[in-house]
């Protein structure tokens, strides 16, 4: 129930502030905050909770993408388009997750595996005809709330946040519910697990699929606000490195981690481009100290500090009621 | 079928690329292959060892053969230091942050290299970038056999290093067995350092080779992480003569498929190796040899 009360909290808090404030720089800075949660999360689910480390979110991401995009070439309301994306990217992560899970890949073997899918993927996107290859698709623009196209940041503030709020729940629901004990025991002990009873492989295929359709919304998402995609974009490396950085810095496999991570970074990222302006690649050096440095000296995540390891080992197996 | 005429130069200039693919993944082979460290700063290394052969050229008129005695040894410090100082201690003896640590550092390199040189592409000219020498129906670029032959000449000096030196044999004592080797009074952390090292001064050896025919932007290591990763995979871990093997392979594979599906989708066999590889014979077509 203290999940329940501090997400609604969360929730409510956030929906308020277009109430408050009428300014585009900062609603534009809550929204893409947001969205950085979006994919922290989805990276959460598998990475965190299931401890199989993708290095190709991107995979997912631009499935969704893409799929929100083309449908809409073809008429399709962009709302239900949301859930073909969703579907779509599930599926993606059905297929992957069945061949390199099937074939017992984990570690370094299913980050590499997960990489080169999404490169394949990339490549595929910039020689097919549908996907208007490295030109890329454009989105028209018609805006209306019937057509997921918002005249104020504030509509797509709420539209992430919604989609932040799912995500939240499906964590929350790992933490408590018999289905993340599974996911966690693999994590921790994938013959253990099996010993007694849960099956691995089915257990990671529902949380590779889970965590795939997430990121498939992040992907939708970001076609929506920016009404364009393009193969680089959407399978390159640097989303899945987004979703994992934030993840790993605010901490892997629990609730409140990503969300943290994926602010802390928002705000760094943003300062520094208040400090040295337009450099190119400053943000991305700061990124990867920050990420080398939390691994060093913070390996349990932003959402660790301070707190007893003992109480800490409770919240992440999922073992405190509350 | 296509005639000879066309196959012909397009094997023979697949063999050249997977030559220095082969080179790329040598130093892979040890650190990943031989102790298992997951160097995804791989590519960056080479593309920093890359800037370093063209700034050598460019401000000192260096000539990249003769940068090799400069290069090599600076890209072995620089490995021996970042195993030693953060690769190490941010592991915390976990798989999972030697692959976080390198990423980041790969990504830190990369854009450090863009604040430093922009994207912006460049090249070096030499005396013999442009000479070309007729192999039958072929004619194949000179820095390119070059490139070949230096391939053949460091996975031999692997070997040798390997099987020979008091430093391979603790090597691969610390690969079998680490708290063993440690008891035997190997300093493992040393070993460790030293095989990064290693692996990186291959990159160095590799960049002097590549250079002349090549270009460097700071994206250029990317499109050889995944390659040499393949490659590794693919010849087996740990195996250098399975490294140069599966470098001429993939740069074939690469080459046979840009000739029949376009040059991006050329691409897509090597990944689809590497994904078959790994689902299907993770022991690598030669097999580990420990």
């Amino acid at each position: 129930m203290r999940d329940l009360a501090s997400i609604a909290l969360f929730v409510v808090v956030v929906a308020c502030t277009p109430l408050v404030t009428q300014s585009g720089v900062a609603l534009n800075f809550i929204m893409m905050a947001l969205y950085a949660c979006l994919l922290a999360q989805a990276w959460n689910i598998l990475g965190g909770f299931g401890g199989q480390f993708s290095f190709g979110h991107a995979l997912f991401f631009g499935t969704g993408a893409y799929v929100q995009a083309i449908a809409q070439q073809y008429g399709v309301n962009p709302w239900a388009a949301l859930a073909l994306a969703l579907v779509a990217s599930a599926l993606v992560g059905v297929i992957v997750g069945a061949l390199t899970f099937r074939y017992g890949l984990k570690g370094s073997y299913f980050a590499l595996v997960t990489l080169a899918f999404a490169e394949v993927f990339r490549i595929v996107a910039l020689s097919v005809p549908f996907t208007g290859g490295g030109v890329g698709l454009m989105v028209p623009l018609r805006e209306s709330a019937a057509n997921m196209q918002f005249a104020t940041r504030a509509g797509y503030l709420w539209l992430v946040l919604a989609l932040v709020t799912v995500a939240l729940l499906v964590s929350a629901w790992l933490r408590h519910s018999r289905f993340g004990a599974y996911l966690q025991a693999v994590r921790d002990n994938e013959d253990a697990a099996r010993a007694v009873g849960v099956n691995p492989f089915r257990v990671k295929l529902a949380a590779i699929a889970l965590s795939g359709a997430l990121m498939g919304a992040g992907g939708a998402f970001y076609v929506q606000v920016f009404q364009y995609i393009d193969p680089g974009i959407a399978y390159g490396p640097s989303t899945s490195v987004e979703a994992l950085v934030a993840a790993i810095v605010g901490g892997m496999g629990t609730l409140w981690g990503p969300v943290l991570g994926a602010l802390a970074l928002h705000v760094l990222a943003d300062l520094t481009r208040n400090l040295f302006g337009q450099l190119p690649g400053i943000n991305m050096v700061i990124y990867g100290s920050v990420l080398v440095l939390i691994v060093m000296f913070l390996p349990r995540g932003i959402a660790g500090i301070g707190v007893p390891v003992r109480w800490l080992r409770a919240v992440r197996r999922g073992d405190r009621n509350g | 079928m296509l005639d000879f005429g066309i196959l012909f130069p397009a094997v023979l200039n697949g063999l050249t690329t997977g030559a220095v693919y082969a080179l790329v993944a040598l130093g892979l082979t040890l650190i990943y292959g031989v102790l298992h460290i997951i160097n995804f700063a791989h590519g960056a290394a080479l593309m920093l060892a890359l800037y370093a052969v063209y700034l050598l050229k460019e401000k000192l008129g260096i000539d990249p053969y003769l940068a090799l005695v400069a290069v090599v040894p600076g890209m072995f410090a620089l490995g021996y230091l970042l195993q030693r100082v953060v690769i190490n201690r941010a592991s915390h003896g976990k798989d999972e942050n030697i692959l976080l640590v390198t990423l980041g550092l790969a990504i830190v390199m990369e854009n450090l290299a863009l604040l430093a040189f922009k994207s912006d592409t460049r090249t070096i000219e030499t005396a013999y970038t442009l000479t070309t020498v007729a192999i039958g129906p072929a004619m194949i670029a000179l820095p390119k056999l070059i490139a070949f032959g230096g391939a053949l000449v460091v996975s031999a000096l692997m070997l040798l290093l390997m099987a020979r030196t008091d430093l391979g044999r603790a090597i691969r004592a610390v690969a079998k067995e680490k708290h063993g080797a440690r008891l035997m009074g190997i300093d493992v952390d040393h070993v460790y350092a030293m095989s990064f090292g290693i692996g990186l001064a291959c990159l160095g050896a590799a960049a002097c080779f590549l250079m002349p025919a090549y270009y460097v932007n700071p994206q250029v290591g990317g499109g050889f992480v995944l390659v040499a990763f393949t490659i590794v995979v693919l010849g087996g871990m740990g195996s250098f003569a399975g490294a140069l093997v599966g470098g001429l392979l993939v740069g074939v594979v690469e080459s046979l498929g840009g000739l029949y599906f376009g040059e991006s989708l050329g691409q897509v066999g090597i990944f689809a190796i590497f994904i078959a590889v790994l689902l299907f014979r993770p022991q690598g077509l030669f097999g580990a040899r420990t």
